[in-house]
């Protein structure tokens, strides 16, 4: 036995924030001992099953589905025609131009299909087999229309159109122009008296978020009023949304969002799915589920990316930045859905980077074509934006015969500069670029490479070696509310938390910002113990009903911690102010004369004196003694709107090996140096760059959704739509530098999409880098062997794949289109 | 995700396994490991009347040796070929192929027959075995027939089985002399099928290559050997430049497909980097 002694309470309580904690969650989200939205099963709970259209752009001239109906366990079978009154559009929320022309998004097809996989009709069934079964009987007819498939055709005068009811294939045109604004110098000539102009054009592929758990909800009816549980991203916006568009009044509409596996943006949405659910389950009366299979979710899930970047960029010879130009064609898919056309144009304000341009004009067009509909994808328009500065500064470098890393150096803004506001009018908050690259150089052993890469092209190896960069920076903790509302966006962007103080002194703390994967429920816990000086694991944190967590604006952005947990440390700043007053009383002393350390009120040069915050719970539970004039309760609540967004940055190192003989690139090794602002838990920070790169190099290397000439998604499974596994993916070194965020009291900028930001360049640049002295000046993503051995041996950028899925169940066909395929969605692309 | 529904038959012996295809109708599938078929099913590209399962039939499965030859049930799964001695001994080119094929979890369950009778052209098994010269053993109600590899690869995803047939097993002919192999497999990410691979057994004597079979993955609709190769190296000093040189023709009469993967002038191209690698490695070099 050993003794152990008091606390002498002169001892500092060990910080929570900042220790490595293990999630507390993990333990039931790894081992499924939990709910996820596919477990739930009501009694009388019928099933969904979607059919889907096998054509990308066609009229439905008959629908057939007395054979459907006639099927063992089907209970009902609708077509666009039984919802047409009442499904009303799909939101979006995002009018990026007063003038954005959005066509209305229909849940299920009425008349016309504008891209594959769209929904026609909807079996409910007893089961989800006797559903899924009834999906080859229904019987469509189609009026095959020429698929718009590429913006480059689509924006030109007499291209076909996707909706027939519209003019042109293009939504919006959004100008951002810094010597309007008053921000900048002229561009147009900026680039008239430049010395060097470099220009460039990019393909950002369209990428799938691809998250673990598919697309599930579950519909509840009673009475008037309806539960719905979704594997969703945001409850919170969901319910307002689904109010708006089926008519349900808000109040009458609960949304639960239980523990949800992954959504990278892909769950930021009000889907089809969803409205379809609760309409079903209103006509009905009954409990109804739809849950999506892989396939169905690749090809329907709202996809991201996908734009085609004109890049220009004027300097001196010297290599000072004189003015940057853009002009983006971002795809729509068919449809505007919540935030489709913001994502592209948020990238406005992170071209310039870290860079300090004079001038600069930014112009994008939404163009829709008969695809699925893009959205947010992790990093929502900063991955675009600092994807193409990044590759253009290389550009820059070799056009000037300039190390790629002195240009950087040259036009970034320095430590001191902070806080410094762009050309795009952004004020970035606190940072040191040169710390972080001297820190990722260390770290990579730059050095050694550069020596060896030497080596290599002096003997002419087959395999050469590249160092590619990114110094990036971000956008984060979305966002000041009046900022969104003058770019036109449909909500604020405040967070909301409570804290209850339960009788036992244990700790439960609501949060708005409803977590799907990224251990919150550890942060939170780690925020409220250092701030009431409870236990850690005397903190359970409420998330994602809509009942219990009343007011919220969920997770994207990288705005959780930074917003939502400000909310939280605002919410115990008050328990402990209201738990002042009562421990005064109890105390018989003076507020003034309190002092709160280690979760105790004692009174100042009083020692053995004090009260526990929990002790005073569990008084202002009995609330047989407290103060005249107040209310029984230390429980609080906080709303927090940020007043401007905080900026991570970073610098990224990528050294690649490039086969010259086969064209198969490596990552020998990559470096990262992220700055995040506060460190609340360095394990979780550590997760979230891991998963950012592999997700961030998966664009550079290896995923891309391919449509075929017919519009079918070629890319149709994970056989074919490549997500890299560990085993595919290099050590990672990694570290921070830390400059505390302004803006929020915790100090953290957010780190949930950095790596992903951050790592795209780097990758490319570092093939590049390798290759360039082969003649080789751009590659397509992803980097696949083909196009990097085409662009050694061929010249040009490696071109198009052939569209063709690689084998024999690979590719356009899946269960809810099979049932009703024709021609144009047979199997196999250009087979 | 969900398959049509289908009858169901697991037998236990050959010739009950023989019975339950005669008597399960129109459209009957063979399901070994079910690694191929599942998928294929579950997304409805497949919808069979009844499966006649194949894993409780013991006499399928394991390795054993007789006289001149080794012999693997087509129910070994591919795991089980990774582990046995024999494979080992005479034929470790299976076992270098099989290393790469899918994950553990896939490995655990298909077979080597599955693979064989599946006659994917992206599948690593099927070129190994032609390089080999392996020869297929196949039952029916009426009786056994073998056929050689050559033979039984026919098309794209169809071989030299009947209607109601099963393969059986796999007869490998031991090889004499001292013989170095490698397979050298090309892809994206870790568990993925060939883009292109090659398959090559090397007979040295001294310092000269006697003898070489390459096989040849996903060049064409069946496995192939690069019979140019093989000639070339006939002979041949074992050194880099003549190996490099014969290397050249392993594109020759090759009709490989175009894919997201690859199109057909890049996979002539890698077959032949990729053969010289093989043979490189096989001959020791
Ligand atoms: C994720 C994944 C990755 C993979 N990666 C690779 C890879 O890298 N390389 C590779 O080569 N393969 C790969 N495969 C395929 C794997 O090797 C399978 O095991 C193999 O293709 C089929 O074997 P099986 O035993 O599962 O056959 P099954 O799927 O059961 O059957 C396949 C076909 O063969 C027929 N059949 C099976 N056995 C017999 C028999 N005895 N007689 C007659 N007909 C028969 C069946 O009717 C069916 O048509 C992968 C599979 C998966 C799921």
């Amino acid at each position: 036995m050993t003794m152990v002694d008091e606390p002498t309470g002169t001892q500092a309580p060990e910080k929570e924030v900042g220790k490595a904690r293990r999630r507390k969650e993990d333990a039931r989200l790894i081992t499924g001992k939990t709910t996820w939205t596919d477990n739930m099963s009501l009694p009388g709970m019928l099933h969904i099953a979607v059919v889907r259209s096998p054509v990308a752009h066609a009229r439905i001239s008959n629908v057939d589905v007395s054979a459907a109906k006639a099927a063992p366990g089907v209970i009902e079978v609708y077509t666009g025609r039984d919802f047409a009154e009442e499904q009303g559009s799909l939101p979006c929320a995002w009018p990026v131009t007063p003038d954005m022309v959005n066509p209305g998004h229909p849940s299920i097809a009425v008349d016309s299909v504008n891209h594959v996989g769209e929904a026609v009709a909807l079996i409910v069934a007893r089961s989800k087999v006797a559903a899924q079964d009834a999906v080859e009987l229904v019987d469509i007819d189609y009026d095959v229309l020429p698929p718009v498939l590429r913006m480059e055709e689509a924006v030109k005068d007499g291209a076909d159109l996707v909706h027939d009811e519209l003019s042109s294939n293009t939504s919006y045109h959004f100008v951002f122009d810094a010597g309007d604004a008053g921000l900048g110098g002229n561009t147009d000539q900026a680039f008239a008296d430049a010395e060097v102009v470099v220009s460039r054009r990019f393909v950002n592929q369209r990428l799938i978020p691809a998250f673990m758990e598919p697309r599930s909800c579950v519909v509840s009816p009673q009475g008037d009023n309806y539960t719905m549980w979704s594997s969703t991203q945001i409850p919170h916006i969901l319910r307002v949304m689904l109010a708006m568009v089926t008519g349900v009044p808000e109040h009458k509409l609960r949304i639960i969002a239980p523990d949800v596996g992954g959504g990278f943006g892909g769950k930021l949405q009000v889907n089809p799915e969803e409205v379809l659910a609760l309409l079903v389950a209103r006509r009905l009366g009954k409990p109804v589920k739809w849950t999506e299979t892989r396939s169905e979710s690749l090809m329907t899930a709202h996809h991201g990316r996908d734009q085609i970047q004109f890049i220009d960029i004027a300097a001196d010879r010297e290599g000072n930045v004189k003015g940057l130009k853009v002009r983006l064609l971002a795809d729509m898919g068919a449809y505007l859905r919540l935030i489709t056309p913001g994502v592209p144009a948020l990238g406005a304000f992170m071209f310039p980077a870290i860079y300090k341009f004079p001038a600069y004009h930014f112009e994008c067009d939404g163009v829709f074509t008969n695809k699925v509909p893009t959205d947010a994808y992790r990093g929502a328009g900063r991955p675009e934006a600092t994807f193409a500065v990044e590759r253009i500064m290389d550009e820059l470098a070799v056009e000037l015969g300039m190390d790629p890393l002195e240009l950087r150096r040259k036009n970034w803004i320095q430590a001191q500069e902070f806080p410094f506001t762009t050309i795009a009018g952004l004020e970035y908050d606190s940072g040191d670029y040169e710390q972080a690259t001297q820190q990722a150089l260390q770290l990579i052993g730059y050095d050694e490479l550069r020596a060896e890469q030497r080596q290599r092209r002096e003997s002419g190896d087959p395999v050469q070696l590249g160092i590619g960069f990114s110094t990036f920076t971000e956008m984060c903790g979305l966002a000041p509310s009046r900022v969104l509302g003058s770019l036109a966006f449909g909500a604020g962007g405040w967070e909301h938390a409570s804290i209850r103080m339960l009788p036992t002194g244990k700790v439960e703390v609501v949060t708005g910002s409803t977590p799907h994967g990224q251990g919150h429920e550890t942060a939170w816990s780690q925020l409220v113990a250092d701030e009431l000086g409870v236990p850690f694991e005397d903190v359970e944190v409420l998330h994602g009903d809509t009942s219990i967590s009343s007011r919220g604006l969920d997770t994207y952005g990288s705005r959780s911690l930074v917003v939502g947990g400000t909310a939280v440390v605002k919410a115990a700043e008050k328990v402990v102010a209201k738990a002042r007053k009562i421990a005064a009383h109890l105390l018989e002393a003076s507020e003034d004369d309190l002092e709160f350390t280690g979760g105790k009120f004692s009174v100042r040069g009083t020692p053995g004196t004090g009260l526990g915050i929990q002790e005073i719970a569990l008084a202002i539970f009995a609330a047989h003694n407290y103060p005249e004039g107040i209310e029984p309760s230390i429980d609080a609540d906080a709303t927090f709107d940020p007043v401007n967004f905080s900026f991570p940055h970073g610098t990224h190192i990528c050294a690649m090996e490039v086969d010259t003989e086969t064209g198969m690139v490596k990552i020998r090794k990559y470096a990262s140096v992220d700055d995040i602002g506060k460190i609340v838990n360095p394990l979780i920070v550590e997760g979230q760059i891991h998963g950012g790169l592999a997700q961030g190099i998966a664009q550079a290397l290896y995923e891309e959704a391919v449509y075929d000439d017919d519009g079918n998604l070629t890319t149709g499974t994970f056989v074919d739509y490549l997500v890299p596994a560990a085993s595919d993916l290099p050590h990672f070194d990694t570290g921070n530098t830390v400059h505390e965020a302004p803006g929020n009291p915790i100090g953290a900028k957010g780190v949930g999409e950095a790596g992903c930001i951050a790592s795209t360049p780097a990758v490319v640049n570092a093939a590049l880098d390798a290759v360039r002295h082969l003649g080789v000046t751009d590659i397509q993503m992803p980097l696949t062997p083909e196009r990097v051995w085409r662009a050694i041996h061929q010249g040009g950028d490696g071109g198009e794949r052939a569209t063709a899925g690689t084998i024999a169940w690979g590719g356009a066909s899946t269960e809810t289109t099979t049932g009703v395929s024709t021609d144009a969605s047979s199997l196999g692309g250009d087979r | 995700m969900i398959p049509a529904a289908f009858a169901y038959a697991r037998p236990t012996t050959i010739d009950e396994a023989l019975q339950a295809v005669a008597d399960g109708g129109e459209d009957v599938k063979i399901m070994a490991g079910g690694q191929s078929l599942i998928p294929v099913m579950r997304l409805r590209l497949a919808a069979p009347e009844t499966v006649v399962d194949l894993t409780r039939v013991a006499e399928m499965r394991g390795v054993r040796e007789e006289g001149d030859a080794i012999v693997i049930g087509a129910m070994t799964t591919h795991s089980d070929v990774l582990s046995d001695p024999l494979i080992a001994q005479w034929a470790p080119l299976i076992a270098d192929a099989t290393e790469t094929v899918a994950d553990r979890q896939v490995r655990h369950r298909g077979t080597f027959g599955g693979a064989l009778a599946h006659a994917d052209p992206a599948g690593d098994l099927p070129a190994v075995a032609l390089a080999l010269d392996a020869e297929f053993v196949i039952a029916g109600l009426n009786g056994r027939r073998t056929v050689g590899a050559a033979e039984f690869f026919v098309d794209y995803l169809t071989t030299a089985l009947e209607e109601g047939e099963l393969l059986v097993e796999i007869r490998v002919p031991k090889l004499q002399g001292t013989w170095g192999m490698h397979y050298e497999k090309f892809n994206r990410v870790a568990q993925a099928w060939s883009i292109v691979a090659v398959a090559a057994a090397v007979r040295r004597e001294g310092g000269v290559i006697a003898e070489a079979r390459i096989g040849l993955t996903n060049m064409g609709p069946v496995p192939l050997r690069a019979s140019g190769v093989e000639a070339a190296l006939a002979g041949a000093e074992a050194t880099a430049e003549a190996i490099a040189a014969a290397a050249d023709r392993a594109a020759e009469g090759t009709s490989p497909s175009s894919d997201l993967n690859a199109q057909a002038d890049y996979r002539q191209h890698l077959v032949t980097v990729l053969t010289r690698r093989a043979v490189t490695a096989a001959a020791g070099l």
